[in-house]
């Protein structure tokens, strides 16, 4: 075996930093990404979602630390605007710096505003679109060569490979995640979710409720997370990963609504091919918009390579970067307690379609000195989708619950306490009390700290 | 080389996770073979439930509007023990269709005009003394229906021959027979319309209508017998006397307040009336088709099936305990109310959380990835 001294390592780190590749893949990817994003937004404001999830609700559920991030009234909807216009810029590579700064800024304040549209692909555009201000995706076929005359045909090849590695991680650590026993021994959640799919043309009444079609689904999904980022990135197995690609995302959106995220994978993976295959698109968006007279036909210099400006700086943002999106998803192992029941730890881990969990939380207003009490109507304070939401999650029910004590306290109740009767449900199992009945949660504080008012899983789930 | 061995290799690996789990079905014993039957669980619902009940109940209107022509005709203390019967038995078919807030009844937001309480007694003897209302109007909902009846009936006087007196010898009493004449009549009309809808035109609707999604009548049927079963029954019946919601116990909001005897029975009705659609219990009879019993079954969750009966069965011992006037029972005991508002809440968990997470009823209005 061939020992590298340290050395020889910085080497070919260095090497490898230097290594240059042609910048049509990325030019391709910052396309069709600003394409999606806008359309996303469009599509997001097209549903009158941002007046019922985020300008309906009088309460909002904040990520710890973010307290101070809230939807801002009517201005709620520049902020969309101010998004959608960003990611426009992206695409046409206009200002592209400043455009996915402020893309990066603007979507992920909006998803900050409230937790109970928490999306693992939500998370993923945020960590991308940060991960893109450091990448040189405006090097090519890019408004902003028109305006300053010149154009790169190479850019670092690492660039390409960050998008690749994000992917990877993406893909390889929700597999990871599916290796666990409910996942894999008893085909739950897809158990319960599969056979509510009846009403599907040809297979909905002949193989959704089938067992050995859940569990031919869970395990073949364990195996495609885990093995599809090597697929793609052999040449010889390329060509039939993506065909998997498309498939898979196009079955479960047909199965799920998961919006726009099955696309987004699709068109993302495009970034594995080859470098002339994204040039045979450039040309393609040319041919069309020389048609279209759209095309402007000034001289470019072009220049061989790209040099990345502040490069030691970017390098180390990008290698942090890299260390806590490796690390994160591993931060459940300081929890004790079962992951899925206490969900500490659970968010940012790219545990998808992992669980099908539901919860019923009745909040409990008891005058601490005289004993009298009464329930809350959750719906005089939340919406249908925030009460699901927070019903199964503690950090929900513990935010919500001092939300309820500083209402009552305000409207004049005296020595408020506040207690929640949870139950919830999880993968299929019956509905268990979920939440120490006793506990004032009033006095409990948030933090980061194990919440040591749940109650025990009344089972075991082995794996990730 | 070792590239196509690799896809070769991850292939057979797909095929052999399908074909393995093939076996799963034998030692596994669960998904059984043929996917549950929707269509004939809307089928029993509609042809062995919903429409008999409605039948039920516009007939037993029919025989209170004859009462209430007998009584008008000659107010007498015989003819008001008549009418009162009649109101009570209707009252009772009333809990067997309360939760189907579907179709026709609710477009006409049928419910709201049949039983809203505590009847809004102000705006009756309002509407009395004018003589001039919409009764369909949402601000006489509190002034209509069966309430209102327990009001004209049992409390516009102190005993009942001051009751008499309002419709004799009052010198409103024609209007107090008008208004009297004008409720017992708009029920029946509003019931009769959606009796017969039921019958010729939206039986057919319901029964095709099996999809997952949320404006299906399999989900919409569902989720309004939770939502029955959690505001009608639990809320409105025992929780919001007893207090539960606010920080005093409210006895008067006890359904049929002004009767005063009854309040228990129609909450064991109504329980029944639950219990019965649960299992796909036939009206008036004890034959069982499928129901969500069964789909429970066919999901193998033959356990949660029978936890949800049993849940039942407690409440209405928790039930039967009670005062036959909820109000006494509260002004008395109220920890007996307390206890069986809590036996109901338990089932709401088994039917809200477990049933509909068995179920999977899709609630497809916005993105949503499973986590």
């Amino acid at each position: 075996m061939e020992y590298l001294n340290h050395n020889d390592r910085v080497n070919r780190f260095q090497t490898y930093i230097q290594q240059q590749t042609n910048a049509a893949p990325l030019a391709v990817f910052r396309i069709g990404f600003g394409l999606m994003m806008c359309y996303g937004i469009i599509r997001f404001w097209a549903h009158g979602w941002i007046e019922t999830q985020y300008l309906e609700p009088t309460f909002h559920f904040s990520y710890y630390g973010f307290e101070w991030v809230k939807p801002i009234g009517n201005y709620t909807y520049l902020i969309f605007f101010i998004c959608g216009l960003s990611a426009f810029f992206v695409a046409l590579g206009l200002k592209y710096r400043l455009a996915i700064i402020t893309f990066f800024l603007s979507f992920t304040y909006i998803e900050l505003m409230d937790k109970t549209t928490y999306l693992n692909h939500y998370y993923f555009i945020s960590i991308l679109s940060f991960l893109m201000i450091f990448l040189p995706a405006n090097a090519t076929f890019s408004m902003d060569n028109l305006a300053r005359k010149r154009t790169f045909e190479n850019i670092p090849k690492w660039t390409i490979d960050a998008i690749k590695l994000l992917l990877g991680i993406v893909y390889f650590y929700a597999g990871l995640a599916k290796i666990n026993s409910d996942w894999l021994f008893k085909a739950q959640p897809l158990k319960i979710w599969l056979p509510s799919k009846f009403d599907l043309p040809i297979i909905g009444e002949t193989l959704m409720h089938q067992n050995w079609f859940h569990f031919a689904m869970s395990w073949s999904g364990m195996l495609y997370d885990l093995c599809i980022p090597f697929l793609l990135l052999y040449k010889k197995t390329r060509i039939f990963a993506f065909i998997l690609v498309v498939f898979f995302h196009v079955f479960t959106r047909v199965l799920f609504p998961i919006g726009m995220f099955p696309f987004v994978m699709i068109v993302g993976t495009l970034i594995f091919f080859d470098a002339s295959f994204h040039q045979k698109i450039i040309t393609l968006i040319k041919n069309i918009l020389s048609k279209l007279r759209m095309l402007k036909t000034t001289t470019l210099q072009t220049f061989s390579a790209y040099q990345i400006r502040y490069k030691s700086f970017v390098i180390s943002v990008i290698i942090i970067f890299f260390t806590i999106q490796l690390l994160l998803p591993f931060r459940y192992l300081l929890y004790p307690g079962e992951l899925f029941w206490t969900e500490q730890g659970y968010r940012f881990s790219w545990r998808v379609m992992l669980m099908e969990k539901a919860g019923i939380s009745t909040f409990k207003i008891v005058d601490g000195k005289t004993g009298n009490y009464f329930y809350v109507k959750n719906s005089d304070f939340l919406t249908e989708r925030q009460e699901k939401q927070m019903s199964f999650q503690p950090d929900f029910i513990l935010e919500y619950a001092h939300y309820l004590g500083d209402t009552f306290t305000k409207d004049g109740h005296k020595n408020v306490q506040v207690y929640v009767e949870s139950y919830v449900a999880l993968n299929g199992r019956l509905s268990q009390l979920y939440i120490d009945k006793t506990v004032d949660l009033y006095q409990q504080k948030r933090s980061f700290k194990p919440k040591n008012w749940i109650l025990p899983f009344n089972d075991d789930i082995k794996g990730f | 080389m070792a590239k196509k061995i690799f896809s070769i290799v991850l292939l057979a690996l797909f095929i052999a996770a399908c074909s393995s789990s093939d076996d799963a079905v034998n030692t596994d014993g669960g998904g059984s073979g043929t996917a549950f039957d929707r269509a004939g669980m809307l089928r029993n619902l509609a042809d062995n439930i919903i429409i008999p009940s409605y039948q039920n109940l516009n007939s037993d209107l029919g025989t209170l509007v004859t009462a209430k022509d007998n009584f008008n005709t000659t107010p007498n203390q015989a003819n008001l023990d008549a009418l009162r019967s009649a109101w009570f038995t209707a009252y009772k078919a009333w809990q067997h269709v309360e939760s189907f807030n579907i179709g026709q009844a609710e477009q006409t937001l049928y419910a709201f005009q049949m039983n809203t309480y505590p009847v809004n007694t102000t705006d009756v003897e309002n509407n009395v003394a004018s003589g001039s209302y919409d009764l369909t109007h949402p601000n006489n909902n509190d002034a209509v229906g069966f309430p209102a009846l327990d009001y004209m009936l049992h409390g516009i006087g102190a005993t009942d021959a001051e009751i008499l007196e309002k419709y004799t010898t009052n010198a409103e009493a024609g209007k107090y027979q008008a208004y009297l004449s004008d409720l017992v009549n708009q029920m029946q009309t509003l019931t009769q319309a959606i009796s017969s809808d039921w019958t010729v035109n939206y039986r057919d609707t319901f029964i095709s209508s099996t999809a997952n999604t949320a404006t299906s009548a399999t989900n919409k049927f569902i989720n309004d017998f939770i939502f029955y079963y959690e505001k009608g029954l639990r809320a409105n019946k025992i929780g919001i006397p007893a207090g539960n919601f606010s920080s005093t116990p409210l006895p008067d909001r006890v359904e049929a307040f002004y009767n005063q005897e009854v309040s228990k029975e129609l909450a064991l009705e109504a329980l029944n009336a639950v219990q019965n659609i649960f299992n796909g219990t036939e009206f008036g009879g004890s034959a069982n088709g499928e129901s969500f019993k069964t789909y429970l079954i066919s999901l193998d969750r033959t356990d949660l099936a029978n936890m949800i009966n049993n849940q039942f069965n407690t409440a209405r011992g928790k039930i039967q305990e009670l005062n036959a006037n909820f109000a006494t029972q509260i002004n008395t005991d109220n920890t007996k109310m307390t206890e069986a508002y809590d036996a109901l809440q338990a089932a709401v968990v088994l039917l809200k959380v477990d049933m509909l997470q068995a179920f999977n009823i899709s609630v497809d209005y916005v993105d949503a990835d499973g986590d």
